[in-house]
């Protein structure tokens, strides 16, 4: 049984999902291991519930969300950085740009 | 049961406000039209318009469709003079809709300062007699209601979009119309969509449209995704589509509207807001606002508007009722918001709570009730270029 800050949405799901914030250094329980946490892991974000490959189809809600773009061990946050769409490129803003305040 | 309360329309339909309209056919009117609203803004009395100079067959129906909404009870026109627009028409189909109506043409009133005298006074004598105005019984199955989402998150899917779709199947088991939309918001879920259409060539009508989307969307080179979708733990448009889509429950869908259909029974209906043909005028939707006045224009009296991240907006005509999904956001916006929906995340409320909320909210909203939005003076709108064809056959249920 996995950690119950991290919810399962549908039982053929491969990530994950925060239903509160879970700071770094924290250590997560999942279905087969205990992994400690990289970064924080903000509500709403994802991690993987079990080790995933390259190319492998990021499940959740029991529907494809995009895929894989690199291993990703149990644990890790699933986002932009190691997941792609297979639709539409996702597009986000430098984060050294937009920091509130700041003039281009 | 419920006491909703409506102003009834020589057309037959029921409206929860008596608004005042003043509108504007070319942003050269803009700032006439918001001078004149802007004493009885507190009044429900606002400002909607078409800023472009150029034609369009589009936002001329969709200017039509809004002055004679159920929730309009007058509507001054503010003419420029030299406009494309079609000021005729449009004053025109305001008369026979049985509403007072009223065209000011800047050029020929004697410029700004005349032509804002003369609509404050004739907007002053309409917000009386409208108020003497009396409403009748108004039924739940007498009722549109749209949905949006906007300022998604990771928490959006989780408990605000899915506690709407269940507001939706309660609000269609009592005899509503409801709508979703965003088809550019629904790519990767067309073929578990298509299943629930209640005919196959409906069906193939609503995967048609996702896929009209992806490609228009795919030619411009941005989906439907924003930088804020990212930062709250959105990786892709498939996994906010999934999250999006959970706004529509789980009743069968009914029809495919183009903006201006007005369901013609109760049910579950898709708006379709991507344009048809060849990419011409830029992003389907340039943001939320323009998805709202879309959902208004197909007769919604209400529309739900879901957010994570934590849109404040609200929208001329109809009343928009805050949903937030992430309970962090609802407590650093909780002025802004209806309904806190991230009660669910943190295991204060149920889905099917929140969604008894949602619906009795809407509700409410018929029997004297104002949203958050309202009462902060939100009047939002934006109406840009499109072009459409007319929905096929296969798209809609005898009426």
């Amino acid at each position: 049984m996995h950690d119950n800050r991290l919810l399962l949405l549908n039982p053929t799901d491969n990530v994950l999902v925060a239903r509160t914030r879970i700071q770094a250094g924290e250590r997560v329980q999942l279905e087969a291991s205990s992994p400690i946490l990289s970064a924080d892991l903000g509500i709403g974000h994802k991690i993987a519930r079990q080790a995933l490959r390259a190319g492998d189809k990021i499940v959740k809600y029991g529907a494809p969300i995009g895929s894989a773009t690199c291993d990703i061990p149990a644990g890790a946050h699933v986002h932009f950085h190691n997941v792609a769409s297979d639709y539409i490129p996702t597009y986000t803003i430098a984060p050294d740009l937009s920091a509130e305040g700041h003039v281009a | 049961m419920s006491n909703l309360q409506g102003y009834l329309r020589s057309d037959g339909r029921k409206g929860i406000r008596n608004t005042i309209i003043v509108a504007y056919l070319v942003e050269c009117a803009h700032h006439v039209a918001r001078e004149i609203a802007w004493p009885l803004r507190d009044r429900d009395v606002h400002v909607i318009g078409f800023p472009g100079c150029y034609p369009n067959t589009y936002a001329e129906r969709m200017m039509e469709r809004l002055c004679t909404h159920p929730n309009v009870g007058a509507v001054l026109l503010v003419s420029l003079g030299c406009e494309s627009f079609n000021k005729h028409r449009l004053a025109q189909a305001v008369e026979r809709s049985g509403r007072p109506g009223h065209t000011i043409i800047i050029q020929s009133a004697g410029g700004t300062r005349a032509s804002i005298a003369a609509g404050q006074e004739w907007v002053a004598a309409r917000r009386r007699e409208l108020d003497a105005q009396t409403t009748v019984p108004m039924g739940i199955d007498e009722l549109i209601v749209g949905t949006v989402c906007g300022g998604s998150d990771g928490t959006s899917g989780i408990t605000g979009n899915p506690a709407a779709g269940l507001a939706f199947d309660k609000l269609i088991a009592a005899g509503a119309a409801c709508i979703f939309e965003e088809t550019g918001e629904l790519i990767g879920c067309e073929h578990i969509m298509a299943a629930r259409a209640r005919t196959p060539e409906l069906g193939a009508e609503l995967k048609a449209s996702v896929a009209k989307a992806a490609q228009y969307y795919a030619t411009l080179g941005y989906g439907s995704f924003a930088a804020g979708n990212a930062d709250g733990g959105l990786t892709t448009i498939e996994e906010k589509s999934m999250g999006a889509y959970a706004k529509s429950g789980s009743s069968p869908i009914s029809g495919l509207l183009k903006p201006g259909d007005v369901p013609p029974t109760s049910g579950l209906y898709l708006l379709d807001v991507v344009p048809d043909g060849e990419v011409r005028f830029g992003f389907p939707n340039i943001n939320d606002n323009a998805e709202i006045a879309e959902l208004i224009a197909c007769g919604s009296h209400v529309v739900l508007f879901v957010t994570g991240r934590g849109s404040v907006v609200g929208s001329a005509i109809s009343p928009v009722v805050k949903i937030c999904a992430n309970p962090e956001t609802y407590r650093r916006l909780s002025d802004d918001m209806d309904i806190d929906a991230g009660r669910i995340l943190e295991g204060r409320a149920t889905l099917n709570e929140i969604g008894a909320e949602i619906r009795d909210h809407v509700i409410s909203l018929g029997e004297g009730h104002r949203t958050k939005s309202e009462l902060l003076g939100h009047q939002e709108f934006v109406l840009t270029y499109k072009t459409f064809s007319a929905i096929g056959p296969a798209c809609l249920p005898a009426a």
